[in-house]
Formats: structure tokens, C-alpha cells, sequence
């Protein structure tokens, strides 16, 4: 297991509570930025809120994240947490914010390889739970899932550099996306609808999608590296499902406003 | 629509200070909060019984706050659940170091958010069990929720067990008598108009002037079966129909009834849907211990009303009689 992140003094930790600050900075401006999409995407499936809690909330989470005094960053990831947890309210406050305040405590060393695939598996472990959601249910787990799994894959048995592993995590995410589209909705608002779900594309898994994408972003920023291109070909299908996974997306994931 | 708020935005807020200023001997609020707490808490030597939701429902959740009952309440905007930081402040403030019980209704945001609370409090060292309330016969998996939604039966849960816990019991104990209501009770409601909240002033659903919903859930979300308006005896016999099917109760059962009203329903007709829910139940050989009839489980200022059956024993009947000293609900 590449061990060429690891933390080595003060400075490190410094460093990595400030990456994570950014971190939040970055998400709070494109979770603003994508405000009308989400929304426009939840109204079609649910009441219309999500952007406008996300919007909120991440605008707060990133005000308290800068407030804090040379934090680190299990500190910084915290905070964030409980944010978002007071602000975003409903289902994603827990979701989003609740899952971020456990996972947090895997980045009590810093962010290294091995931390942060703790902390995405702790954070997709949490959500699962918490959502009692699965691959195939049409929520943010389907983007989440193969994000993490393939972010972890990278990292301990392929030994890509963590860069490359958090854009291949990336990828995943936004085929993750476009998988909600053609499958129906079992948990979250969407499920009330039944049938009637197919063919949207998931809000919350849209939402955890521009985080992922804002964290690579950030994470390349600071390591003074361009965003590394993915092969198209990487193992991202979610596989818990296979019949419902055979379907592809008659719509692009990545099609922002 | 007209109602008698300044901003909805403070409507939660102006409410919350308006109880305390109206039971300041019983109720105090933790600051920054929409928390409200048992003024003499935390009890020493007694399990805390936790509950908490969307406003909108008064009495429910604070109303119930007192000796015998809860401990305290977190409330959150009108129909959508308080955050997971206020049920984690109202854990905290409630135990007394002899564990919490958390009454959640059965809705996606509650549960949520609860449970995300219950996690951080363990974290903290406080013991912490937790029941679920679905006792809405009308509807499997509806509007919030996956499962039956919680409603009026929850009221006979804080009862109960807040008797349970003033006697001493465990939290172990505590938490058997609540599941034992959860097990033995159900509830089906109907509306005659539409909730009209602070925030969007006009009703949540339309309704015609010759219909009424029926299985109408507490956020007006929709029911089973929409049918022109029947006199109170017909609307009495479905409701109750469908709930005694859902328990199944044998002969000569003894059972505690609830006629609850919606907000905006005149007792007048809670006594008269009351009196053919007692014949009904003769007729079907169960035998009335108790029948409650108010207002206990609100939707704003919906008019319509809920009938709740909870099938007793020795032990509920006892707990149930045990003495309660809450904003809402006094027994002596």
C-alpha cells in the first residue's frame, strides 16, 4: 500500500486541515452555482428543496469551516458535518452532514491514502445505514458506491497515485449518476412515486457527484497538478444489481445547465 | 387565507416562548434551541423520555411534557422534522445518567435525524434506546414515509411509558412498555378541509366542498379513498372498521379509544363520532376501559378527525391510570 502521503509533523497537519477548508469552500460555491439544477431536478421527484437546503447549508458549512483557527483537518471535516447536519434539515441534513461528523474521525492522522479511503468508506457506510439504501435504490448510494469502491480499488490493489485514484472515483460517481436515471426509486421521496420515478436523475446522487468532482478539483489545485483523464473502461458499473445495472442511460450524467 | 401569525418564518419560534410564558412552572427552553425540557429536569433516578417532530401538531410534542410523560421535546418547523443538533441537545439535557428513551414517529426526516442524534449521544456515553411509532392503518409506504406513518397512537406511547418510567422502571422496561403499545394499537383519520400552513398560506391539498379524504395522514398527505361527505355514523363506521380489521382483537378484549381531532374540528362532533365508536364496539363484544376524546394530535388547522383503538392488559390499564401532570393531558 502506498504510503508516500502519510503524515509527518504540524505542518502536514496544518496543511490538510486547510485543503479541507478549501475543500468546503469549493463545494459551497458550485452547490450554489447548481442551486436551480438540483432543484429543478428534486421537483420533478420530491418538494422542490433540495438545492436551496444544500445551497444553505454548504454556504454555512464553509463560513464555519474558515472560521476555525489553523484547524485540522478532522476538525475542519467535523465541523462541516455538523453544519450541514443543523442546516440542511430533512434527510439530507443526517445524509450529507451526519455521515461527514463520523467519518471525520478517520482523518485524526491527516489525509493520506490510507485515511481517506477509511473516511469514504466510513461515510458510505453511514449513509447506507442512516438511508437503509442500496445500489438500485435511486438515491446518492449509487454514486457513492462505486466511487468509493473504486477510489479503494485504486489505491490498495491497483497502487495508483491518489490523484488518479480520486478521478477514476470521479468517473464512477458520474456513471453512478446516470444509472438513477432508468431505475426505479425504493427509498428517499422519489419511492412514493413508485414507477413514476423512472427516468429521473437522483438529486442526492447528483449533489454527492459535484462534491466528489469539487474534492479532485481542490485536491489537484493544491498538489500543483492538472486533473488527471480517466480511461473510459474503468470497472464502475455498480455490481450489486446486475439486471437493473443492464440498463444505460438514455441521458448524459454530466450535463449541467 | 387568513390566520393569526406575524411572520411564518417566527411562527415556530413566537409559539415555542408563548408555551414556556404560558407553563413557566413545567416547561423551559434551551437556549438557541426549538428545544423544550421538563423545568425541574433532568429527574434524578428516572429514564428521560424523548420525543420530538414537525410543529403543527399542538399539543403534540411539548404539550405532553411533565411528570408521568416526556421529559422533554424538540421541535422543528411546521411539518418537517427538527435537525439532528437539536435532538442531540435534547438527549443531552434530558438524561439524568439512567438512560433515554426516544419516541420517534414513523416519517423518513424523524427517523433520520433521530438516529443520526442517538448516535453522537452514544458516542458521549449516554444510553440510549429508541421506539418507532406507525400506528396509521390507512397506508403502507406514503408522502414521508417507508412503513406506516406515526400518528395519534403516539400520545397513548408517551403515556405509558413516561408512566412506566416515573414508577422506577429500567430503560430496559421502559422500552417494552412502549413497544407493547406500538404492537396493540392502530389509528385511521379523515379530513373535511385541507391544512393551510404558515409558510405557503393556502391549502395543501383541495378538497371539494361534498368530499372528505379518507386516511388522510397528519401533513395532509393523501389517504386511501376520497368519497363524498357521509354523516359522522358512516365516517365512524369506516374508520373504525378498518382499524379493528388491522388489530384483530378477540371477543370481550378490552380496549382504550381516542377520537382525536384535527385542529379546526368543534368537540361537538368528536363527542358525536365518539358515541357510534362506542356501540361499534359493543357490537363487536370489545369492551371500552377508557375513551379520550380532544384535540391530542393536530394537523394545523385542518378540520376532521382520527379514531384510535389501543387493546389493553392489566399492566397497560395500570400505567394508563397512573398519574400525569402535563400542559395537555392531566391525570389524577
Amino acid at each position: 500500500m502506498s504510503d508516500d502521503g502519510a503524515a509527518t509533523g504540524d505542518d502536514r497537519t496544518t496543511d490538510d486541515g486547510a485543503a479541507v477548508v478549501a475543500a468546503a469552500e469549493a463545494v459551497a460555491e458550485r452547490i450554489e452555482a447548481e442551486r436551480d439544477h438540483l432543484t429543478q431536478l428534486d421537483s420533478a421527484i420530491g418538494d422542490a428543496d433540495h438545492g436551496g437546503n444544500m445551497a444553505r447549508g454548504w454556504a454555512a458549512a464553509a463560513d464555519a469551516a474558515r472560521d476555525l483557527d489553523d484547524p485540522d483537518a478532522e476538525t475542519v471535516a467535523k465541523t462541516v458535518g455538523k453544519t450541514l447536519m443543523a442546516e440542511v434539515g430533512g434527510a439530507s441534513g443526517p445524509l450529507f452532514g451526519g455521515s461527514l461528523v463520523f467519518a471525520a474521525g478517520e482523518l485524526d492522522e491527516g489525509v493520506t491514502p490510507e485515511t481517506a479511503v477509511a473516511f469514504a468508506e466510513t461515510y458510505l457506510e453511514k449513509v447506507e445505514d442512516r438511508g437503509d439504501a442500496r445500489v438500485g435504490d435511486q438515491t446518492m448510494v449509487d454514486a457513492l458506491t462505486p466511487a468509493v469502491h473504486t477510489f479503494k480499488k485504486s489505491i490498495e490493489v491497483d497502487d495508483l497515485p491518489p490523484i488518479e485514484a480520486l478521478a477514476k472515483a470521479v468517473d464512477a460517481a458520474e456513471r453512478g449518476v446516470a444509472f438513477t436515471v432508468p431505475i426505479r426509486a425504493r427509498k428517499g421521496r422519489a419511492s412514493y412515486l413508485g414507477w413514476r420515478s423512472v427516468g429521473h436523475q437522483d438529486p442526492g446522487a447528483t449533489s454527492a457527484l459535484f462534491i466528489l468532482e469539487e474534492l479532485l478539483d481542490v485536491a489537484a489545485d493544491r498538489l500543483g497538478v492538472d486533473v488527471p483523464e480517466t480511461d473510459a473502461s474503468s470497472p464502475t458499473i455498480p455490481d450489486e444489481d446486475p439486471d437493473e445495472a443492464a440498463g444505460d442511460s438514455p441521458e448524459a450524467a454530466s450535463e449541467d445547465d | 387565507m387568513k390566520k393569526l401569525i406575524n411572520d411564518p418564518d417566527d411562527v415556530v419560534d413566537e409559539m415555542l416562548d408563548g408555551m414556556t410564558a404560558a407553563h413557566p412552572e413545567r416547561l423551559r427552553r434551551l437556549p438557541d434551541t426549538q428545544v423544550l425540557v421538563r423545568d425541574d429536569g433532568p429527574v434524578d433516578d428516572k429514564v428521560a423520555l424523548v420525543t420530538g417532530g414537525g410543529s403543527g401538531h399542538e399539543p403534540t410534542h411539548a404539550g405532553y411534557i411533565g411528570d408521568g410523560m416526556l421529559d422533554g421535546a424538540a421541535a422543528g418547523d411546521v411539518f418537517s422534522s427538527p435537525t439532528a443538533d437539536e435532538f442531540e441537545e435534547l438527549i443531552g439535557a434530558c438524561d439524568a445518567g439512567d438512560g433515554v428513551l426516544a419516541i420517534i414517529k414513523n416519517y423518513e426526516g424523524d427517523v433520520m435525524n433521530f438516529e443520526t442524534a442517538i448516535e453522537l449521544a452514544e458516542m458521549e456515553g449516554v444510553e440510549v434506546e429508541r421506539v418507532v411509532v406507525n400506528d396509521d392503518v390507512a397506508v403502507e409506504d406514503s408522502l414521508y414515509t417507508s412503513g406506516r406513518r406515526g400518528v395519534c397512537g403516539t400520545i397513548l406511547v408517551h403515556k405509558a411509558a413516561g408512566a412506566k418510567a416515573a414508577q422506577g422502571a429500567d430503560l430496559g422496561e421502559v422500552k417494552r412498555v412502549a413497544e407493547k403499545v406500538v404492537d396493540n394499537v392502530g389509528t385511521m383519520g379523515t379530513a373535511l378541509t385541507s391544512c393551510v400552513t404558515p409558510e405557503k398560506g393556502e391549502p395543501t391539498f383541495d378538497l371539494g366542498d361534498d368530499e372528505i379524504e379518507l386516511g388522510i395522514g397528519i401533513h395532509g398527505e393523501p389517504g386511501t379513498e376520497r368519497t363524498e361527505a357521509m354523516p359522522a355514523d358512516a365516517v365512524t363506521e369506516h374508520l373504525t372498521e378498518a382499524v379493528l380489521d388491522d388489530l384483530d382483537l378477540d371477543e370481550g378484549q378490552e380496549v382504550l379509544t381516542v377520537v382525536n381531532g384535527m385542529g379546526a374540528t368543534p368537540q361537538m362532533e368528536l363527542f358525536v363520532l365518539n358515541r357510534r365508536l362506542q356501540e361499534l364496539l359493543g357490537e363487536r363484544g370489545l369492551e371500552t376501559y377508557d375513551a379520550w376524546v380532544g384535540d391530542y394530535m393536530t394537523s394545523l388547522d385542518m378540520a376532521g378527525a382520527s379514531i384510535t383503538v389501543c387493546a389493553v392488559d392489566d399492566e397497560l390499564k395500570e400505567l394508563f391510570d397512573a398519574p400525569a401532570d402535563t400542559p395537555a393531558l392531566t391525570v389524577k
